[in-house]
């Protein structure tokens, strides 16, 4: 299954603006992506449109986290996500 | 007619008609089975129906909203459709629960593992039980948890409001806040300080009036009336005309015979003062740095701090603007100063005191505000907070001499500085009572309990005589030193009419109040108010004290405040 790690870049973690940020972002693209801590079980991932999933999963900056997704358009999707986590959403 | 007897919260008289906070939405009961008649997957598309109405319903209002409100309902309104807590109630649904029960319990499980969590996590589990309620209301087809929207400006009536409620509460609409709850420091009372707003607390019985019926509020008196009498109807009106002459502050404080009194405003950051500025203040008394920086978790740079800084004193050109240093503990912790693990933080390492367990921090803010300082027009002027003794007076004044700052001040919060004020003053250019801890202090009475609520006032003769103990100290120290106020007392028109006469040279108050407290301060002379002070600390108790001052000032009651 395709997958990409990626390092928290906001300032406050995955919480709050930038995981609803995420969530939305994950939420529109076409195959579902799941989300976990780098060295947690494949099995454990949560979905990564949940908001609520993102927020127990309670990410902190520089934290890696692992992203996965199959199916048509997954590796675009997952470029795509990448670059949404790694951007700092609280220095705006 | 029916009366209601509250607590008056925030002044203003007002005749509107009454629109009720929907009651809460109940909890489905335990066990609630689906209804045979409906299968599971009819159960789980209705839920999935009304969670998108919702965050249809949330997301419309985000997208209107500004700022921190924006931000907070965007991520309420995705909780609402969140996948997890959708699976997790189709899940209880497929096993034969109905769906508003479903979702309760779904919702429920999530916010107890957010509140586990802790911190900002926690915090966010209200928002997950509010949606859970919005879901509820929606399924039952029952108006939706949250302040009514309308056409047309109303009262509002509810049992008591949430911080939440304030992101949608729209002052242009809201006429006047009453409630069946709550009490003099619940968040409607903050919320209808901060907004001008008449309002009523603890109107007991009050949410029981039908939608739509006309009542009259007296927000200083606490009273409510439904189905308003002839006269209370001119006095609403009457009202309307002095709010008009209340809204502004022509920007120059004084008595009636035009002794000098300068009304400064207490600000928490650049928003702040250049709202003040606009409402007339003459200055700012009481800059809370720290409020630029709460939930920051490290110390923020010298330039960061600079920036923040400037941006308050150039709302103020030319004018006078005194700069509390960060002010962490107790109440306001910053994870960067203070230890959250103390027993007793109210009697902690707070305020000044963090310099003795992190020092570093104070210097470098000191070099901050000079820096700011000197790119700016305003006056600058610098104090500690939560000062002791004279030997911390003194080195406080040498940090800021060494960091090129003229004016060093204290904080006078803790009765020993109050009663030593003649050697703390000697060590400085200029002392600002904060009464708000200083009455804590002096009362030994915790500021956040309820049931001190009674101890817990200025009014407290003990308290008014530090006032003027700190007074007599400055000029016993001889150097003419200005003693100002700017706590909650100096928002109070009548006390701050007894403080002008114990001698305090400014009053500092949240912007609302300049022309309220401006207002009355110009009816009496320097010898009256010194009249009213004598009186005040004459009495055997605080509820005396302001009974029998404001029996002397009758133009409150003309006023309505």
């Amino acid at each position: 299954m395709p997958e990409r790690t990626a390092t928290i870049a906001s300032r406050s973690g995955l919480h709050a603006r930038p995981a609803a940020l995420f969530a939305e972002a994950a939420g529109e693209q076409p195959v579902e992506v799941t989300i976990a801590m780098q060295g947690d079980p494949a099995d454990e991932a949560l979905d990564a449109a949940s908001i609520l999933s993102l927020m127990t999963l309670g990410a902190a900056q520089g934290d890696v986290v692992v992203l996965r997704a199959e199916g048509d358009g997954a590796e675009q999707a997952l470029d795509y996500l990448v670059q949404v986590l790694e951007t700092d959403h609280d220095a705006a | 007619m029916q009366n209601f007897q509250g607590v008056g919260v925030s002044p203003g008289r007002i005749v509107g008609p009454v629109r009720r906070m929907p009651k809460a939405v109940t909890e489905p009961p335990s066990g609630e089975r689906l209804d045979p008649a409906i299968t599971a997957e009819a159960a789980v598309a209705g839920l999935k129906t009304a969670a998108q109405s919702v965050h249809d319903g949330l997301k419309a209002r985000a997208d209107i909203a500004t700022g921190d409100g924006k931000a907070v309902l965007e991520a309420t309104a995705l909780m609402a459709r969140d996948t997890m807590l959708l699976k997790q109630a189709a899940k209880l649904i497929n096993a034969g629960t109905s769906a508003e029960r479903a979702i309760w319990e779904a919702a429920a499980s999530v916010a107890e593992m957010l509140h586990n969590l802790g911190g900002y996590m926690a915090e966010r589990a209200t928002d997950v039980l509010d949606v859970r309620a919005r879901i509820v209301a929606e399924l039952r087809g029952v108006p939706a948890p949250g302040i009514p929207s309308s056409e047309t400006p109303f009262i509002l009536v509810a049992e008591d409001l949430a911080p939440a409620d304030t992101a949608t509460l729209d002052p242009a609409k809201v006429l006047a806040l009453v409630t069946s709850g709550g009490g003099p420091q619940s968040h409607t009372a903050i919320i209808a300080r901060s907004l001008g707003l008449p309002a009523v607390v603890a109107a007991h019985g009050v949410d029981e009036v039908a939608d739509g019926s006309e009542i009259y509020v007296d927000g200083a008196a606490g009273f409510v009336a439904v189905a308003p009498s002839s006269e209370q109807r001119a006095a609403a009106a009457a009202w309307a005309e002095t709010s008009a002459t209340l809204a502004g502050f022509d920007g120059n404080g004084t008595t009636a015979d035009g002794h000098p009194v300068p009304l400064l405003a207490n600000v928490g950051g650049a928003k702040d003062a250049v709202a003040a500025a606009g409402l007339g203040a003459q200055g700012v008394g009481l800059f809370r740095t720290e409020f630029c920086f709460l939930e920051r978790d490290t110390e923020p740079s010298v330039d960061e701090q600079a920036a923040a800084y400037k941006a308050v004193f150039d709302a103020f050109p030319g004018k006078k603007v005194v700069l509390r240093t960060l002010d962490a503990g107790a109440d306001k912790p910053l994870p960067f100063l203070t230890d959250a693990t103390e027993p007793n933080p109210a009697l902690g390492v707070r305020g000044y005191r963090t310099d003795l367990t992190t020092p570093g921090v104070l210097e470098r803010q000191l070099e901050a505000i000079a820096r700011a300082a000197s790119e700016s027009e305003a006056d600058v002027w610098v104090m500690a907070p939560m000062i002791s003794t004279a030997a911390e007076a003194a080195r406080f004044a040498s940090l800021c001499s060494a960091a090129g700052l003229k004016t060093p001040g204290v904080m006078v919060e803790v009765p020993s500085a109050a009663l030593t004020a003649a050697a703390v003053l000697r060590e400085v250019g200029f002392a600002s009572l904060g009464t708000n801890d200083l009455t804590q202090y002096a009362m030994a009475a915790d500021r956040q309990l309820g049931p001190l609520a009674e101890l817990n006032t200025p009014w407290q003769p003990a308290v008014l005589r530090l006032v003027q103990l700190t007074v007599e100290g400055s000029a016993q120290e001889g150097g003419n030193k200005p003693v100002g106020v700017c706590g909650e007392a100096a928002a109070d028109p009548a006390l701050a009419v007894v403080l002008a006469g114990l001698g305090v040279t400014t009053l500092s108050m949240t912007a609302r109040s300049l022309a309220a407290v401006g207002t009355v301060l110009k009816t009496v002379t320097l010898e009256q108010a010194q009249e009213l002070a004598r009186l005040a600390l004459s009495a055997p108790g605080a509820t005396e004290a302001r009974e029998w001052v404001r029996a002397k000032l009758p133009v409150l009651e003309e006023l309505g405040l």
